[in-house]
């Protein structure tokens, strides 16, 4: 688990439209990358061909290398299925099953993975539940669906869905763009307590968050509508926020952007 | 779109909301403009006069009359039917709901719809227990697997059958279908025919005009109507949803069982109830295909008989005498009760679903 991402020359489509061009980048193991950049950039596409959810948009497809431990994700050998199971992923909004049980939706995965044995899978959900910060607050009502907690335990509870399979790298799209300021403090810890067993990936619209939480930041920007985006810089968060070399990424972490 | 952009400038959190809390000031504090009922207390006796426009009253009184006049329908439905019936009903000598025997001769009234009732329930069921698994494999064709160019038309095709006039359905179910039947019934008959339901009928199985033939016209009928509906409810499984499922390691069919079906089901199900009221009314069809019988029904596919609406049908003809056509409509009545049971258990299920979404 916690395997590296290496990105080479990755060309992202949507049909036609050219939406992401020549992206290389590296994530080491263990660590939190932040994706940064003004809407439209390309961030979230770079982010979902990580695991190759990209392709399930009619017409999207994607050309270059992910390489996952030195494994191209996209060889033609690789079946994208096994590739989700390995990379997780936690989405904008919450989206717990809403005919499952508490303890149903966190053990999905497995159950998709064909483990059935019940002491196996309690085991596995207090232990994700427990990582996600979450356990104290549901451990009296697992049975109960997932859709009556509230919207950050909905987004934790995802979370828990997502690392009850042990995935080898977590990919996060925006996670607290639909919470209240005390839920996303909730998650912005339990980022770095899961960053000692997972490597984070994480698209912010929230410029502040990337600088709590992330040890590198990629900062993504396009020329203009109807160009595509492109990979600005990629460097130490603290050296993002405080030191750019480029232009632009001054530009957009100050403000004076647009 | 860049609005946390902004805020998000790092040694500088406490920016954020500073521009728009400067703003307020300046805008009128907003009490004189919707003055509260306590502050114009002079007369407190006297309520505030609502101001309507003649344009809502008009559209207000529109939309209540088409309201209260399907409600009324109904209400005159039921009324006129339960006025016809009880005079009949008053003169019955055998038991209406437990008599199996139909005897609508004025003299001598003598009927019970025990037995058309039972095969309108039984034809209507089977004609069901086939209907609903294809439509749900047409609608997860349609919604999951087709491609996009196939699937309109495909899904057109499907919504022609609800246009076919249920006339034609009868004959080909009488003159194609029966007869081709025959060669499964036989079947059938011969080594299954130790259950009840494969056991020799009133039906000459050669001629085909069973309960089994009349239930797969049935069936054809119900696709459309299950199909449409639950092709709109799978569609509309929230994408969210799908990602997430996909997002797990979720195979197609795997993401159709724990997404598009749980999401789905309440609207499936109503559909097939929905289904079942039109198939337990169908009428013209069933009188074409089924074979009139004077014996009981013996709860097997190929008896003969006739349901509550063929039977109706066929004597609707000789309706001269208001005590023999009471009698028909008493079991109009059962019919018009039943649907409305059935259609009321679709509600339920609806509405107890409703916490999921």
């Amino acid at each position: 688990m916690a395997k590296r991402i290496d990105v080479k020359d990755l060309n992202l489509f949507y049909g036609k439209f050219h939406a992401v061009d020549q992206v290389s980048l590296a994530v080491p193991p263990r660590n939190v990358t932040a994706f940064i950049g003004p809407s439209g950039c390309g961030k979230s596409t770079v982010l979902r061909s990580l695991n190759r959810m990209h392709e399930v948009i009619p017409g999207a497809r994607a050309e270059g290398k992910v390489l996952l431990d030195g494994e191209d994700i996209y060889a033609s050998t690789v079946d994208p299925v096994s590739v989700r199971r390995t990379i997780g992923m936690v989405f904008q909004r919450p989206n717990p099953f809403p005919t499952m049980s508490i303890r149903d939706n966190v053990v999905a995965g497995l159950k998709l993975a064909g483990l059935r044995d019940r002491k196996k899978l309690d085991e596995v959900a207090e232990r994700a539940l427990r990582g996600a910060n979450l356990w104290a607050e549901v451990k009296d009502r697992l049975n109960r669906p997932g859709g009556g907690l509230s919207g950050g335990q909905q987004q934790r509870l995802c979370i828990a869905r997502a690392i009850a399979v042990q995935p080898d790298v977590l990919l996060m799209d925006e996670p607290c763009s639909a919470l209240d300021p005390i839920s996303t403090l909730a998650i912005e810890d339990l980022i770095q307590e899961l960053k000692k067993d997972f490597t984070i990936v994480i698209v912010t619209h929230n410029m502040q968050q990337a600088a709590r939480v992330s040890d590198q930041t990629a900062f993504f920007n396009l020329a203009g509508v109807g160009q595509p985006g492109r990979l600005i810089e990629l460097d130490d968060t603290e050296k993002i926020f405080s030191n750019p070399t480029q232009k632009a990424t001054e530009d957009y972490i100050s403000g004076r952007f647009g | 779109m860049s609005d946390s952009d902004t805020v998000g400038r790092p040694g500088a959190p406490g920016l954020a909301g500073g521009p728009r809390g400067g703003a307020a000031p300046d805008t009128a504090p907003e009490a004189p403009i919707t003055p509260t009922p306590q502050g114009s207390d002079g007369d407190p006796a006297k309520p505030t006069k609502v101001i309507t426009r003649p344009g809502d009253k008009i559209f207000k009184t529109l939309t209540v009359g088409s309201g209260v006049f399907v409600v009324v329908m109904i209400a005159l439905i039921g009324i006129f039917l339960l006025i016809q019936a009880i005079p009949s009903l008053a003169d019955n000598n055998a038991n209406f709901l437990f008599s199996r025997d139909w005897n609508a001769d004025p003299a001598n009234l003598a009927f019970g719809v025990l037995d058309l009732l039972l095969v309108t329930i039984f034809s209507s069921v089977f004609a069901l227990i086939i209907a609903m698994p294809v439509s749900l494999g047409i609608a997860l064709f349609l919604t999951q697997y087709a491609p996009r160019r196939l699937a309109r038309p495909f899904a057109y095709l499907v919504d022609l059958l609800a246009a076919v006039p249920s006339i034609i359905y009868g004959l080909w179910g009488a003159y194609v279908l029966a007869p081709a039947l025959s060669p499964i019934s036989k079947w059938l008959n011969e080594y299954l025919g130790f259950i009840p339901l494969f056991a020799s009928g009133s039906s000459n199985l050669v001629i085909g005009q069973t309960i089994f033939t009349a239930g797969i016209v049935l069936a054809v009928m119900l696709l459309p109507i299950i199909t449409a509906i639950t092709r709109e409810v799978f569609d509309r499984t929230p994408p969210m949803q799908v990602e997430g499922a996909l997002a797990l390691g979720a195979t197609k069919w795997e993401v159709i069982r724990t997404t598009v079906l749980p999401f789905g089901r309440a609207g499936y199900i109503s559909a097939s109830m929905l289904g079942l009221g039109r198939a337990l009314g169908e009428t013209i069809a069933v009188l074409i295909i089924l074979s009139s019988t004077t014996k009981h029904f013996s709860f097997s596919l190929f008896d003969g008989g006739d349901t509550i609406a063929s039977k109706i049908a066929r004597a609707a003809q000789e309706f001269n005498d208001p005590r023999g056509a009471g009698a028909y409509i008493a079991a109009g009545l059962v019919l018009f009760v039943l649907t409305f049971v059935v259609n009321a258990f679709a509600r339920s299920i609806i509405s107890g679903h409703k916490e999921y979404e």
